[in-house]
C-alpha cells in the first residue's frame, strides 16, 4: 500500500519536474484516448503535433496561437501569486477587442497611422474596465471574483453578439454576424511576406522581461507575493488588501484587454461572433503549467498554443471534432494537478494499512 | 389561465435545474469541499443522459447515466482534492475545462439530433389549473422529484446524525478526525453527491428542457448554481427561493420576447448573469455575516496522514 507523507519542506525538483511529467502523462492518455478510438496512436499524434510545424507558415501560425496566450497568462500569473483568481480574462478579452473595434469601424479612414497605437489604449481600457468591474465588487462588497469575473465573461460574450448581430453588423455582410473588415492602418502588419504573424508577437516578447521584473524586483510585487503565501503576515505588515486586488484585476485585465486587440487587429481583421478559441481561460492552464514564472509561461503557451494546431489538423487529417484540443487541455490540467502532490509529499510504501476503527 | 402563467411556468422549469445543482453544491459545501466543477459535471451528464435516450434505453436509465456519469466526474476531482490534496479551485476549474471538452468532443455525432424520449410535464388533475400556482402542479417527474429532494436533504443535514457528522466535517476537519469521524470518506461522499445530484440538472436540461444536445448546453448555469448556494447561506430551502428568483429572471426575459417586446434578445439574456452578481454583492457586503454562514473550512484541504 503506498501512502502520502509531508515532506519537510518543497522539493525544488518536483516544483518543476511536475509540470514536465504531466506533460508525459497527457501524451500518454492522449495516445490511449486514440487507441480506443481505432487511431494508431503513435500516427495519430504525429498527425497533430509534429506535423503541423514542418514547414514556415506551421511555426508562424504556432507563435500566433502562443502570443495571446502567453499575454493573458502573464497578467492572470500575477493574481495567482498573491490567492485572486480572475478565471474572467476571456471576457476582459472580449472587452478589449470590442474597445478596439469601436474605434476602428469608426474612425479608420481618417486617424492614419494613429488608428493603431490609439486601438491598442482603447483595447487596454476595455479589459480595465471590465476587470474594474470585479475589483470593485470584490475589494469593497466581498463578492467572490471567481463568481463576478466569470458571470461578466458571459455579459461580454452576449455584448459581442448584440454588436454584431445588431448596431455594428458589416451591412454588406449578407446578414453574417461580423463588423466591416480593418483598413490596413488598424491592422498589425505581417512580420514576412506570407506569414500571418505580425508585430503584436513584439508586444508579447517585450511583456516576458517586464512582468519578471515587476513581480520579482518591484516593491509591489513582493507585497502581492506576500499576500499570497502568508496573507496574515501581509496585514500584519499593513499591506492593504484591497489594493492588492485592483493592482491584480487591472494587471491582468489590462493584459486580457490588449490580447483581444492583438487578435481583432491581426489574424482575424473584424469582430465576429466566434473570433475566440477560448484563450482567456486556456491562459490559466498556462499560467499553472508555467509555475507562475514568465520563461515557464512563455514555454508552456507554447505548448498549449501546439495543442490547438493540433486540435485543427485533427479535424482535417484524422476527421476528429476540434474539441480534442480541449480534452487535451482539461486532461493536462487534471494531470498537473495530480504530479503536484509530489512537490509536497513524498510517496511511501507502507506493509500494510493500521485500521483506524476503534476495536 | 392567468396571462401570467406562461411567465411563472418558464420561471420554474428555469429553477428546477439549479435545484439540483445547487442543492449537491451545498452538499459538498457543507462537507468543506468547494467544487468549481459544476458546470463541467452537468455537461458530462447532460451529454451522458441524451446519449443514453438517443440509444434507445429508456428515461430510467438517462436519468441513471446522468448520475453515474456526474458522480464519475466529481471522482476524478475527488481523488485530485482529497486523496491527492491539490487545489480545490484549480482542480475544479480543470473539471470544468474537461468535462466542457469532453462533452463537446463525445457529443459531436449528437448534434442536431431531437431527444427520442422526453421528460414530459404531468399535470395534477384539478390542481393544475389554478391561477398562479397552478404551474407548481403541472411539472415533470423531475421537477416533482426535485422538491422532494429539497426536503429530503433539508432533514438529511439538520435532523440526523449522518448530516450532522457532515456538517462537523466542513466546520472542524481536525476535531471531526479527532471525534473518530472518518473526514476523507465523508468529504468524498459528499462529493459525489455533487456530483451526481449535477448529473441530474444535466440531464433535465438535455432531455427535459431544450430535448437535444448542443455544445455548452448548460450555458453557465453550474457556475450560477455555485452563486446560489453562496445567496441562500448555504441553506437547502433557502437555494429553492434563489432559484425560483433566477427562474424567474430568465422567464422574464423568455416572456419578454414572447410579448414583442423590441428588445434585443442578447441584453435579455444577459439578464441571469446580472442578477447572479447584484444577488452575490447584496449577500457578500456584509463580511462577517457571509463568514458566519459559510462552513469554517470551505475550501481547505485536510491531510489525514498528519
Amino acid at each position: 500500500m503506498i501512502r502520502l507523507a509531508r515532506r519537510a519542506a518543497p522539493s525544488r525538483l518536483m516544483l518543476w519536474g511536475a509540470p514536465l511529467v504531466a506533460v508525459a502523462l497527457t501524451f500518454v492518455l492522449g495516445a490511449a484516448l486514440f487507441a480506443a478510438m481505432g487511431q494508431p496512436p503513435l500516427s495519430a499524434l504525429h498527425a497533430l503535433f509534429v506535423s503541423p510545424l514542418s514547414d514556415l507558415n506551421g511555426v508562424s501560425e504556432l507563435l500566433l496561437k502562443a502570443s495571446p496566450l502567453c499575454l493573458i497568462a502573464l497578467g492572470l500569473a500575477v493574481g495567482f501569486r498573491s490567492n485572486v483568481w480572475n478565471i474572467g480574462a476571456e471576457g476582459q478579452m472580449y472587452m478589449g477587442a470590442v474597445f478596439a473595434t469601436g474605434l476602428a469601424i469608426h474612425f479608420q479612414t481618417r486617424w492614419g497611422a494613429w488608428m493603431l497605437p490609439a486601438m491598442i489604449l482603447a483595447g487596454v481600457a476595455g479589459g480595465l474596465a471590465w476587470a474594474a468591474i470585479v475589483a470593485a465588487l470584490r475589494a469593497h462588497l466581498h463578492a467572490s471574483e471567481i463568481l463576478v469575473s466569470l458571470m461578466l465573461t458571459y455579459v461580454a460574450a452576449l455584448i459581442v453578439k448584440y454588436l454584431v448581430f445588431g448596431p455594428w453588423q458589416d451591412p454588406a455582410a449578407n446578414n453574417f454576424p461580423l463588423t466591416v473588415s480593418f483598413e490596413d492602418n488598424a491592422l498589425f502588419s505581417p512580420l514576412m511576406e506570407g506569414i500571418r504573424l505580425n508585430t503584436s508577437l513584439l508586444i508579447t516578447l517585450a511583456s516576458i522581461p517586464l512582468a519578471w521584473v515587476f513581480m520579482k524586483l518591484s516593491f509591489t510585487g513582493f507585497q502581492l507575493r506576500v499576500a499570497g503565501d502568508a496573507p496574515a503576515a501581509a496585514r500584519y505588515a499593513g499591506h492593504s488588501e484591497a489594493r492588492a486586488i485592483w493592482i491584480v484585476l487591472l494587471v491582468s485585465g489590462g493584459a486580457a484587454g490588449l490580447a483581444g486587440v492583438t487578435e481583432v487587429a491581426g489574424p482575424i481583421g473584424n469582430l465576429n461572433d466566434r473570433w475566440t478559441p477560448g484563450y482567456g481561460f486556456t491562459a490559466i492552464i498556462v499560467a499553472a503549467l508555467g509555475r507562475l514564472h514568465p520563461v515557464g509561461i512563455a514555454l508552456a503557451a507554447l505548448l498549449m498554443a501546439l495543442l490547438y494546431i493540433g486540435g485543427e489538423s485533427a479535424q482535417v487529417a484524422l476527421q476528429l471534432p476540434k474539441a480534442v484540443s480541449s480534452v487535451f487541455q482539461g486532461l493536462l490540467l487534471m494531470a498537473l494537478l495530480a504530479c503536484e502532490v509530489l512537490v509536497h509529499f513524498r510517496l511511501q510504501w507502507a506493509p500494510s494499512t493500521r485500521s483506524s476503527r476503534a476495536a | 389561465m392567468g396571462s401570467f402563467d406562461p411567465l411563472i411556468a418558464s420561471g420554474l422549469a428555469a429553477a428546477i435545474p439549479l435545484v439540483y445543482a445547487a442543492l449537491g453544491e451545498l452538499v459538498a459545501e457543507r462537507a468543506g469541499v468547494l467544487n468549481l466543477g459544476v458546470e463541467g459535471m452537468m455537461l458530462v451528464g447532460a451529454l451522458a443522459a441524451f446519449a443514453a435516450v438517443a440509444g434507445g434505453a429508456g428515461l430510467p436509465a438517462a436519468l441513471a447515466a446522468s448520475i453515474l456519469a456526474g458522480a464519475a466526474a466529481a471522482a476524478a476531482f475527488a481523488v485530485l482534492t482529497l486523496t491527492l490534496q491539490a487545489s480545490q479551485v484549480a482542480a475544479g476549474l480543470a473539471l470544468t475545462i474537461l468535462g466542457t471538452g469532453v462533452s463537446a468532443f463525445l457529443g459531436r455525432g449528437y448534434v442536431g439530433f431531437r431527444a427520442p424520449a422526453t421528460f414530459d410535464d404531468l399535470p395534477v388533475p384539478g390542481l393544475s389549473g389554478l391561477p398562479v400556482i397552478g404551474p407548481l402542479f403541472s411539472l415533470n417527474v423531475l421537477g416533482y422529484a426535485a422538491i422532494a429532494m429539497l426536503a429530503l436533504t433539508a432533514w438529511f443535514l439538520f435532523h440526523t446524525r449522518a448530516g450532522l457528522a457532515l456538517r462537523a466535517v466542513g466546520e472542524s476537519p481536525a476535531v471531526a478526525h479527532a471525534l473518530g469521524l472518518r473526514v476523507t470518506r465523508i468529504r468524498y461522499a459528499a462529493t459525489l453527491f455533487g456530483g451526481a445530484m449535477a448529473g441530474v440538472a444535466g440531464c433535465y436540461y438535455a432531455v427535459a428542457q431544450f430535448k437535444m444536445w448542443q455544445e455548452g448546453l448548460t450555458s453557465g448555469n453550474g457556475w450560477i448554481a455555485l452563486a446560489l448556494v453562496v445567496f441562500a447561506a448555504w441553506r437547502p430551502w433557502r437555494t429553492a427561493l434563489g432559484a425560483l428568483l433566477f427562474g424567474g429572471v430568465t422567464g422574464f426575459g423568455l416572456y419578454l420576447q414572447a410579448t414583442g417586446v423590441h428588445f434585443s434578445p442578447f441584453l435579455l439574456g444577459s439578464l441571469p448573469y446580472l442578477a447572479t452578481i447584484a444577488a452575490l454583492v447584496a449577500v457578500s457586503a456584509s463580511p462577517q455575516l457571509l463568514r458566519r454562514h459559510a462552513p469554517a473550512s470551505l475550501g481547505k484541504p485536510f491531510f489525514e496522514g498528519d
